[in-house]
């Protein structure tokens, strides 16, 4: 099966998606860009791939009629002990560097206590966490294995190098050591065997739930065995010019920003991308083309970073702003539209009494006048528009997007996508099937 | 990276002639107190260097100064002194650039400072802030200073009034304040022999810009066209030596038309011509190399640019005329781009766009040039509308290197010339 790859590798996070020669959205990847485009590159199209993989035995097992209304719980089953799988493998990959790196005289003498420590947190990590983070009712904050990893071996370091008499600085020191150089190394490419892997845990899970298990081993073979062959690659973003590509393979994230909303909502003619370090006005026409844009030029007020900043001032969580500024009764006015200067302002008007929801509801204005300026200067807003990026989860950034919209516009069809955040990676994918189908 | 520094920057003769030409003016201003020279500072735009000649008098050109220095990377230290004397930071670069330049002893390129204007010659076009530049040099040097109103093309027009106007300001006072300052007395004669020069050279220029007509073209008309324009918009134009440099240049353009060569570029012929731009706006200086390679990389070459035009519309059919010296001294005055109005420039670039056959527009919107920048969107998007074909706006500075950024203008350039491929392949498939 011929597979067409785009990859978009933006300032926070890197994506990819997987599409068929038909346009069909085969999967979807996402990973932190850390500081290595490379990696990033190579993870998150491994990780649309395993999301590939899903859909084919998602469509394997549809056509099989004793599991056909079984579907989602098996492959949320499959998907959560697939990555269980990832997550021992990677422990061990983990385990193994951090033994490598018990070196040098600041630990002369100390190496046996400290690899015997470090084989304990391990061992306990992949016998027991293992089992708890991947259960079937555990909940996950983050799939990165840094993020997983991390706060557990914390955790079980900290009681194992007391028992042990081990200082947990050198633990510490063992981990953080390590953590970049597992993270930059791809996982092992044998997905089919942590598939069945996985599998065999599924069917454990659910033996006796009243399903034939048995039904399920063809369709899996079936979808295993369908050899998925990276036929083109585009890449676009930021870290673009970083790719190991030949030009041909690299387009601008403004043309695939635009063809990505197209192919989400045909209808679009006005695109609005808030990321993390900037904010794009897109005009299209019928067919995705591009026709004008407008960037941020020479600052980054008004885009994700802005919020961020907000949120570090008020020591919030980025992702509580929004929910708090919904709980405004009114809109205070931030007449700066730089970053800084916003936060003197929220100090200030904290310091004059305003209420902390009342201040960030007009923060969320203030981002949003910024870019439906950035929208005018490209020419303005024309129905079908629709709000991609990182900001269009925001909900209050959305309330004032809609209010700012019809107070200029009049009534516009708003489109916004859960998954907008790939919507620079869906234009490449397209990109790179229209290279070779449409050639 | 300085165009001194960096490895072998590739040159034609005509360059290494401008570049002796310029350096012997620097040499020449900076040796008056020896010769005994007077010198009078003035504008590109409504530059009346033939007159100046008349007079015996060295051209100094406050403007030319700052883009040297610009190219020179000096400019941005010279920006943030004249700051630190309390001019605004929205203020013209040029203009602190020069302030900042006095403030550095007002040294020239060739390491000797510049002497003291005699003069000041205010030929104001268009450009208000060029009024208030004078006025502080006014108030610096304290020196004779005239100025030579010249009416704005409102209606995009030139009539009589206008023209009687100005002549009358020429004979009454700008031509006795040169002989006042010069003691030479003015004699018409000598005028009309360097006004024959001048048209003679630029007949050739006009050859030259009209050249990227050609496909490919064999020059381009805003990097390399900043060159081409140099001689005849600076202190050289009515002279031998001018004529004599566009013969050159013509001969150089001629060779590579025979041989089907695409524009020079620092590092040699460009290859393929991938694109065909016309351009609005003046250049960045600070990053002038760096600028212009983001264009020949991906194959852009500018067929026509208005900045090209701010010292004189010739290939609108302008030329200096020494049959009516100082009517066509009027002519030139008001017609400089500067001087033209919104619509006159709409039609000017749709001209380019139509005439040159360039795939799109680009506007080089300069950050601290409201004169050049009001309007700017607009007109981009009438010249869409007109031409049907793709636009796109970047924006930078002229000699403040703050404002020039990289990575954003070559992420603009680079979408919009893959948006110009995928309308021209969109175009196709449509026709097809």
């Amino acid at each position: 099966m011929e597979c067409f790859v785009g990859i978009d590798l933006g300032s926070t996070t890197t994506k990819a998606v997987v599409m068929d020669d038909k346009g069909q959205v085969l999967g979807r990847g996402i990973t932190n860009s850390r500081s290595n485009y490379d990696t990033a590159a190579r993870v998150s199209k491994l990780e649309a791939f395993i999301d590939a993989r899903l859909s084919l035995i998602r469509r394997e097992l549809e056509k099989v009629p004793a599991v056909a209304d079984r579907v989602d719980e098996i492959l949320s089953g499959l998907t959560r002990n697939f990555r269980r799988e990832q997550f021992v493998e990677q422990l061990g990959d983990l385990e193994q560097t951090c033994v490598a790196n018990v070196e040098g005289p600041r630990f002369a003498g100390k190496e046996k206590a400290i690899i015997g420590a470090l084989t304990e947190v391990f061992r306990r990590l992949r016998e027991e966490e293992a089992d708890k983070l991947f259960a079937p009712t555990a909940q996950r904050k983050s799939d990165f294995f840094r993020d997983l990893a991390g706060s557990r071996f914390m955790q079980i370091g900290e009681e194992v190098a007391r028992d042990a008499g081990v200082p947990f600085d050198h633990l510490l020191h063992m981990y953080d050591k390590s953590i970049i150089e597992v993270e930059n190394r791809p996982p092992s490419a044998d997905m089919n065997r942590k598939f069945r892997t996985a599998m065999e845990r599924v069917r454990g899970e659910l033996s006796g739930a009243d399903l034939d298990t048995a039904a399920l081993g063809a369709p899996i073979d079936a979808a295993l065995d369908v050899d998925m062959v990276e036929r083109y690659v585009v890449g676009t973003g930021y870290g673009r010019v970083r790719l190991p590509f030949p030009k041909e393979h690299i387009r601008s994230e403004i043309l695939c920003h635009g063809l990505g909303a197209h192919l989400m909502y045909p209808k679009t003619r006005t695109v609005l991308d808030i990321g993390g370090q900037d904010t794009k006005g897109i005009q299209i026409d019928e067919k995705g083309i591009v026709v004008n844009f407008q960037m941020n030029d020479r600052c980054a007020a008004g885009t994700g970073r802005y919020l961020g900043y907000v949120a570090d001032e008020m020591n919030m969580g980025l992702h509580e702003l929004g929910p708090l500024a919904m709980k405004a009764t009114k809109s205070i006015r931030i007449n700066s539209t730089c970053t800084v200067f916003a936060g003197a302002e929220l100090r200030d008007r904290l310091a004059l009494g305003d209420k902390r929801e009342d201040i960030l509801a007009g923060l969320h204005r203030a981002i949003m006048l910024r870019a439906m300026s950035i929208i005018s200067r490209s020419g303005g807003i024309t129905d079908e528009f629709t709000f991609t990026g990182g900001v269009a989860k925001n909900e209050a950034a959305v309330k004032e997007l809609r209010q700012l919209v019809k107070e200029n516009y009049g009534e516009v069809k708003i489109n916004i996508d859960p998954d907008s955040i790939y919507t620079g990676a869906l234009g490449a994918s397209e990109f790179a099937r229209r290279a070779v189908v449409e050639a | 990276m300085s165009a001194a520094t960096s490895p072998e920057v590739i040159k034609e003769p005509s360059m290494v002639k401008q570049k002796e030409m310029i350096a012997g003016n620097y040499d020449r201003l900076t040796s008056t107190k020896e010769s005994g020279e007077k010198v009078v500072s003035t504008f590109v735009p409504g530059n009346l260097n033939e007159l100046i000649m008349c007079f015996d008098m060295v051209n100094n050109l406050p403007e030319t100064n700052a883009i040297q220095n610009g190219m020179r990377k000096v400019s941005g230290g010279m920006i943030m002194d004249a700051e630190k004397a309390g001019h605004s930071e929205d203020v013209c670069t040029y203009v602190k650039a020069d302030i900042g330049m006095m403030g550095r002893g007002n040294i020239a390129p060739n390491g000797k400072p510049m002497p003291a204007p005699d003069m000041l010659l205010l030929s104001y076009t268009g450009c208000f802030t060029f009024m208030k530049w004078f006025e502080l040099l006014r108030h610096e040097y304290k020196c004779p200073t005239v100025m030579l109103q010249i009416p704005y093309q409102g209606d995009g027009k030139i009539t009589k009034n206008m023209r009687d106007f100005v002549v009358k300001q020429l004979k009454e006072e700008v031509i006795p304040m040169f002989e006042k300052v010069s003691g030479v007395k003015f004699d018409i004669d000598r005028l009309r022999e360097y006004l024959k020069n001048s048209a003679k050279a630029e007949d050739n220029l006009v050859w030259v810009l009209e050249s990227a007509k050609n496909r490919p073209s064999p020059i381009d008309a805003y990097f390399g066209g900043v060159y081409y324009i140099g001689p005849m918009f600076t202190a050289f134009r009515g002279t031998a030596d001018a004529v004599e440099y566009y013969d050159l240049v013509r001969k150089e353009i001629e060779q590579r038309i025979r041989e089907g060569k695409g524009p020079i570029t620092p590092e040699g012929d460009m290859k393929e011509e991938k694109y065909r731009l016309v351009v609005e706006g003046p250049p960045n200086w600070t990053s002038f190399r760096e600028f212009w390679k983001l264009f020949y990389d991906e194959g852009a070459v500018v067929v026509a640019s208005s900045y090209t035009k701010v010292g004189g519309l010739y290939d609108q059919g302008f030329r200096h005329d020494p049959n009516d010296p100082l009517g066509t001294l009027a002519d030139y005055c008001l017609g400089c781009y500067t001087n033209n109005n919104l619509p006159q420039r709409v039609e000017l670039l749709e001209k380019y766009m139509n005439d040159y056959q360039a795939d799109g527009l680009l506007i080089n919107s300069i950050k601290s040039c409201n004169s050049f920048s009001a309007g700017q969107l607009l007109m981009m998007r009438e010249i869409e509308k007109r031409t049907g074909k793709p636009a796109a706006f970047i924006e930078t500075d002229l000699v403040d290197p703050r404002y020039f950024s990289h990575a954003n203008v070559k992420n603009r350039l680079e979408s919009y010339f893959q948006m110009v491929d995928q309308k021209r392949s969109g175009a196709s498939l449509a026709a097809a």
